[in-house]
């Protein structure tokens, strides 16, 4: 117990100096914190969305339409590839229903041939098991069914949401200056957290179109009756207006897709001021989009968004310099959120909004004042009750309680921890708790002290038993953290982060910190007798 | 200054004599808990069953009933309105809508308006939209962590000491979630996400202070071989009483000062926390420590087995 070596003091000294050091800037207030020392560290405690006022989005991927969408791929792909691509093989009866993609293959004698393009079509999922992504089969002797597999599918999944997460990204905080969140969650969903928006509306219209643009030619031919019906001459497929006033038929190849745009904004129509949306193509877009137009002059041509027709202008002159415009009825808004979306490229799959968490930015500081508050007052409440139950020992214990509040402090703003609402919550418990472990030593030496052991053999036996109950309590509260952190999301994430680091850290200053200052006393002044 | 002594020195309270008597009265009031879930339910916020809730502070006392008027004009479906924390502050809940999140969007948007326009002053401070999708996930989360929790402190109990030690924590545990799932059932207040942490907290803080216990009691039995065991037990909980006493105390007043100064957001947690203290110190004197006689510890039960064949060998 009195053994206490120079280097452990020292040690114990440095842990809590840098543990100081690192709480300090969290306490800060804005103006001194800019005047703190470069050379000394500088992270700072983020608060939580609930504190700080924000938005929380969960995303989900729609997975049917992921696939549908896939499907499509690979039918244009698959179309390129044996109607395009010497030799030709002559095909028919392209069908995509349940997930699978078949089609006829009209020469017998091709059937081998086209089987083998298919193939080298499909990609190798994993090395390992040489898994691809489809599966190719024969059926009926001339007809090719193409399915994907289950790695495949997981694997174009993975793919998708990464870069949605990307996109997402990039619509939210196009310049890249923001301190949003944008987080994959398991396989399926992402999380986004935006701080200080308090309507988060225009935040999911941004999130909310996939904005896939396809520039289609209308199909004069079709009978208008027929196409009321919703039936589509062979090639073509009928498409609603945006605006709801009702549907057009247009040929089912896209021309010119948004994949090709280099760039979007928000413009006005030079003729009739109305808002519309710039687009500039690279240069193959370019290229194919004047050819397109050159061909189809005076024929109008469907600017098509999420298989709906914004507007079907007429081609009035071949349009050559890779510059166009989307007309359709925008609001300078409207027009300004299509161009952000178009810009940061489509979504690979549709998302929808499944979860959502508003918080606005009075709250949030309301509660912090009432929570530093809080705080503070239950530290002083512990205080005098460990000074007035434990005297000289409740002093340490204090000292140990403050070394302790602030250590909890340091390491969150070391791993740039957020502090949440629950977290306050957490922290003051912790408070009341943290002392359990002094309150175990000191009870064992009063206890060791009445069996008649002298000061140093009663301080010695204190410690040493108590550490086995101050151990296995401490674990069962680990546990439970644990478990909650692993769980939890969010704010109660942020109680189990204060719990757990707060468990670490009270236990450490009352096993090490405490028990120095006690030594280094007893061995100044060698007490008869503990008052305790 | 004499220092302040909570429970006075060498006390010999002879707390097994109520075993049978606090036995009983536990039962009934686990059952008693159980059968308020069963026959009241629980207030299950938008967390649990889906929904949006809509948190606004007014710059006046309104009147509920008007509110509530307000806001079926807008057709949203049933709204249940409750006055939360604060006195101005109300939370306007709004069923899970049928037509998906396009739906919901609105519904928000609409109320955010009629607030506006309404109650000019008002500030609406929050806003939550869950789907029955999420909803059903964080309910089954919730429910598996707080069974995950009790059972591997059960199991770390069990290694730590002897199987009846760790059916004493599992029993314990499981009394005190049904005493604090039937507080939020009486009470009817909102259980939401805080209180599953709450109630994790809890099962993490109850077994804190049974443990010291079990400690001191397999000290005893390690020490006074020819002693009773309900002897034993009575001079390990009154070794560890003031213990028990001054860190329960510790903790309930930082709580209390939370409670009364604290945000109002966090009132159902830190409630469900300070309750659970007292519940969890009641229980581990008289449910994780009676347990202990039940099963049958005795003296020999933290010898090792061959030690065990040595000492049957001797008799």
């Amino acid at each position: 117990m009195l053994d206490f070596p120079r280097w452990k003091v020292w040690s114990i000294s440095l842990v809590i100096l840098i543990g100081i050091l690192l709480a300090i800037p969290s306490m800060l207030p804005a103006d001194l914190k800019a005047k703190y020392p470069k050379f000394l560290p500088s992270a700072t405690i983020s608060l939580g969305l609930d504190l700080a006022g924000g938005s929380q989005l969960l995303l989900e991927a729609d997975t049917a339409d992921a696939a549908k969408q896939r499907l499509a791929a690979k039918e244009e792909e698959v179309t390129q590839e044996l109607r395009r691509n010497e030799p030709r093989i002559d095909i028919g009866d392209i069908s995509t229903s349940d997930g699978r993609l078949s089609f006829m293959v009209r020469s017998p004698t091709q059937v081998d041939a086209a089987v083998e393009r298919m193939r080298a079509l499909t990609q190798p999922v994993d090395g390992l098991s040489g898994q691809r992504d489809w599966d190719v089969q024969v059926v009926d002797s001339s007809r090719i069914v193409l399915s994907q597999t289950d790695a495949g599918m997981s694997k174009a999944l993975k793919d998708a949401m990464t870069v949605a997460r990307d996109v997402v990204r990039r619509r939210i905080d196009p310049q890249g200056t923001k301190e949003i969140t944008v987080i994959n969650q398991g396989q399926r969903r992402i999380l986004v957290q935006v701080p200080g928006v308090e309507d988060p509306e225009a935040l999911k219209k941004l999130i909310g179109q996939t904005a896939r643009l396809e520039f289609k030619l209308v199909d004069l031919s079709a009978d208008p009756v027929q196409v009321q019906q919703g039936r589509a001459p062979p090639g073509s497929q009928i498409l609603p207006l945006a605006d709801g006033t009702g549907a057009m038929a247009v040929k089912r190849r896209a021309m010119v897709t948004g994949e090709q745009l280099v760039d979007a904004k928000q413009t006005f129509d030079q003729q009739n001021g109305q808002p519309v949306v710039s687009i500039r193509f690279n240069a193959a877009g370019a290229r194919r989009f004047g050819r397109v137009t050159q061909e189809n002059v005076n024929k109008p041509f469907a600017i098509i968004l999420d298989e709906k027709i914004l507007s079907a202008p007429n081609i009035n002159e071949p349009i050559l310099g890779g510059q166009a415009q989307i007309s359709g009825n925008f609001t300078v808004e409207t027009a300004n959120q299509l161009a952000v979306s178009l810009a940061s490229g489509k979504l690979p799959v549709k998302l929808n909004v499944i979860e959502e968490r508003t918080v606005g930015p009075d709250l949030g500081k309301d509660s912090i004042e009432k929570g530093v508050l809080a705080s503070v007052a239950a530290t002083v409440a512990v205080i005098l009750f460990m000074m007035a139950t434990y005297g000289r020992f409740g002093v340490y214990a204090t000292l140990g309680l403050i070394v302790n509040a602030l250590l909890i402090l340091g390491i969150m703003a070391v791993f740039n921890a957020s502090l949440t609402l629950p977290g306050i919550a957490g922290f003051v418990l912790t408070i009341g708790a943290a002392v359990d472990a002094n309150v175990l030593i000191n009870e064992r030496i009063r206890e060791e002290q009445r069996r008649g052991r002298k000061v140093i053999d009663a301080l010695e036996t204190g410690y040493k038993e108590a550490q086995t109950a101050i151990f296995d309590a401490n674990i069962t509260n680990v546990i439970a953290a644990t478990i909650m952190w692993y769980f939890g999301s969010g704010p109660i994430r942020g109680f189990a982060v204060v719990l757990l680091i707060g468990i670490v850290t009270s236990v450490f200053t009352a096993v090490n910190f405490t028990r120095m200052l006690v030594a280094l006393w007893v061995r100044k002044n060698r007490p008869r007798a503990l008052k305790l | 200054m004499p220092l302040l002594k909570l429970v006075p020195d060498n006390t010999n309270i002879n707390f097994m004599r109520w075993r049978n008597l606090a036995l009983v009265l536990s039962i009934i009031a686990t059952v008693a808990s159980l059968a308020l879930v069963g026959v009241k339910g629980l207030n299950l916020g938008v967390d649990f069953v889906g929904g949006q809730m809509i948190r606004a502070t007014f710059s006046q006392k309104i009147d509920v009933e008007q509110l509530r008027g307000n806001v079926e004009t807008l057709n949203l479906g049933e709204a249940s309105i409750q006055e939360s924390g604060g006195a101005r502050t109300y939370q306007i809940r709004l069923p899970k809508p049928d037509g998906g999140e396009a739906a919901a969007n609105r519904a928000a948007s609409q109320v955010r308006a009629m607030l506006g326009q309404k109650y000019p002053g008002s500030r609406v401070d929050s806003v939550e939209t869950v789907s029955g999708k999420v909803s059903e996930e964080l309910a089954t989360d919730g429910a598996l962590s707080i069974a995950l929790a009790m059972v591997g402190i059960a199991i770390y109990i069990w290694f730590r000491f002897e199987w009846q030690f760790g059916v004493g924590a599992l029993v314990t545990l499981f009394h005190d979630v049904s005493m604090t799932l039937g507080f939020f059932a009486l009470t009817q207040l909102q259980v939401d996400l805080n209180v599953v942490a709450a109630i994790l907290t809890i099962v993490g803080y109850s077994l804190n202070d049974t443990v010291v216990i079990y400690d001191r009691i397999r000290e005893n039995l390690r020490k006074f071989r020819k002693m009773a065991i309900v002897e034993l037990l009575n001079t390990s909980l009154n070794e560890t009483l003031s213990r028990t006493m001054v860190t329960s105390l510790s903790i309930l007043l930082a709580l209390g000062v939370l409670l009364l100064f604290g945000p109002d957001v966090i009132f159902g947690l830190t409630i469900a926390i300070f309750l659970g203290i007292f519940v969890g110190t009641y229980s581990s004197i008289y449910i994780s420590s009676p347990i202990l006689v039940w099963l049958g510890v005795k003296p020999d039960s933290f010898l090792r087995s061959d030690d065990k064949e040595e000492a049957g060998a001797r008799a």
